[in-house]
């Protein structure tokens, strides 16, 4: 297997996700009439931290949190193995007239946001939605989507692939970028 | 593993035990979209989907429907009372005319057994067979299998009777072959005359002792007598029927436990089952009926998401 780059290290990227709560802690102060929500599957490790993290900063522990699957509003869930498996969907508040936090892991070709948008849309009319993104691959993009937090920009080739490694899933926090996707 | 083995479904006995794995776990987050405020998913905008009714249908009609819709999908419905199959139209040219109008899948209920298998080795597009003849009804047993592990927690190790009109009923054999395929035990209760002899040869217990078969299943799957298929008197009459083979409120209070009372519908109250059991808090027949719409959409979701 080919060995990838290390864009952030384990201090790093803890660095990163605390700098990320302070920057929303300064606009969103304590998340009242607010909420978050983590794309499933892979944003929700991030978006797991940064809620633990955002109740001791704000001191408030009863911040409305989701995870939200967007496997059948995708326009790519065709794949020559078959379809993209569903995940859980978990969203026990309505979003309608609140301000939603959108989190994932890398932003890309806009696709899985554009689909998180649609769906969205089926648990009410937010007033406002931001994206959070750790991973930004800036000139990656098929469709006009921009994040408004973001942890690090990548540049990269389309070919190229980004992997997040999370301490509870691969034994480490990391960020790493292969020339090609890993097969 | 996300892909069915299959481009069809025409019956569980050529699906696998991972393929119904895969559509319970599927069916289970369609389950959570049927229960928001807006029971609708875009994943199927791009199909079109044919339902072909042959022969007369409420429940799997309507909810085959709704399955589309909820996924999005277009719809054209098809009665045969109502088209040129009174003309004398053959079964290959209805659905080829119906194909060429840019048709992706087909929803098919027909009176003769082996019409899916039929029209599948013609046809490009994915056939879902909602009924054929006596021979199979796969969603239905999948729908069944799929409430009893909703209930249960599981249906591995469950034992699971099948009662009443055996022979002329597609549901019994789909659910044998389902249930077994899940490692239950499953036997089959009723009359000598409404129990094919090859049922023994299945892997399956054949009972007409309908006390001992309650005392015996934590699972009990009341069927409805066909009459429009019964040809010739399988048995003296529904009144005695009933006396021999009904599930009454009785049998089930004698019982030292707690069964689940299952019924695919359409009930003949005071024949096969009274309403007090079928109406009883024993009784998951609504919630196989809700179970039904996630599990057809499930099977056309994962059929239609192959590139």
């Amino acid at each position: 297997m080919q060995a990838g780059k290390i864009l952030l290290t384990r201090e790093r990227f803890a660095l990163t996700i605390e700098r990320l709560c302070h920057q929303l802690l300064e606009d969103w102060g304590d998340f009242s009439n607010a909420c978050i929500i983590g794309i499933q599957p892979r944003g929700t490790q991030l978006s797991n931290r940064i809620f633990e993290r955002l109740k001791v900063l704000t001191d408030n522990p009863s911040i409305d949190y989701g995870r939200m699957d967007i496997t059948f509003y995708r326009d790519d869930f065709r794949m020559p193995d078959g379809p993209l498996a569903p995940h859980p969907n978990e969203i026990d508040f309505l979003v309608a007239g609140k301000k939603v936090l959108l989190i994932d892991d890398v932003l890309y070709t806009g696709r899985t946001i554009s689909a998180a948008l649609a769906a969205l849309q089926h648990y009410g009319r937010p007033d406002t939605v931001e994206l959070l993104v750790l991973v930004d691959r800036r000139f990656n993009r098929q469709l006009p989507i921009q994040p408004d937090y973001v942890g690090i920009s990548v540049d990269a080739l389309d070919e190229a692939y980004v992997k997040v490694r999370w301490q509870e899933l691969h034994g480490d926090d990391e960020i790493l970028l292969f020339e090609k996707k890993p097969i | 593993m996300t892909r069915l083995s299959t481009r069809h479904l025409i019956g569980i006995k050529n699906i696998t035990e991972d393929d119904i794995r895969l559509i319970f776990e599927t069916a289970d987050n369609f389950k959570e979209v049927i229960n928001r405020p807006i029971k609708k998913v875009p994943s199927l905008r791009d199909i079109t989907v044919a339902n072909l009714f042959f022969e007369s249908s409420t429940r799997t009609r309507v909810s085959f429907e709704l399955a589309e819709r909820r996924l999005s999908a277009d719809t054209v419905n098809f009665a045969a009372s109502t088209s040129s199959v009174s003309k004398g139209e053959t079964l290959l040219d209805t659905v080829n005319n119906i194909l060429s109008m840019k048709v992706d899948m087909v929803v098919m209920r027909h009176p003769a057994p082996g019409a899916c298998v039929f029209l599948s080795t013609r046809i490009p597009a994915n056939i879902i067979n909602a009924g054929d003849g006596t021979h199979e009804h796969p969603t239905q047993a999948l729908l069944d299998a799929f409430s009893i592990r909703e209930k249960l927690g599981d249906v591995t190790g469950k034992k699971v009777a099948i009662i009443g009109d055996i022979l002329h009923s597609r549901v019994a054999l789909s659910n044998v072959f389902c249930l077994l395929k899940l490692g239950a035990r499953v036997r089959v209760c009723g009359p000598p005359t409404l129990i094919p002899k090859y049922y023994a040869q299945l892997g399956v217990e054949v009972s007409h002792d309908i006390r001992d078969t309650l005392r015996w299943c934590d699972v009990a799957n009341v069927l409805r007598i066909q009459l429009e298929r019964q040809d010739i008197r399988y048995f003296p009459s529904l009144r005695e029927y009933h006396q021999y083979f009904g599930v009454t409120r009785q049998m089930v209070d004698e019982l030292d436990r707690e069964i689940v009372i299952m019924h695919p519908g359409p009930i003949n109250r005071g024949v096969e089952i009274t309403s007090d059991v079928a109406d009883s808090g024993h009784s998951i027949i609504l919630q196989q009926v809700e179970n039904g719409v996630a599990i057809r959409m499930a099977v056309l979701y994962l059929l239609a998401g192959i590139r």
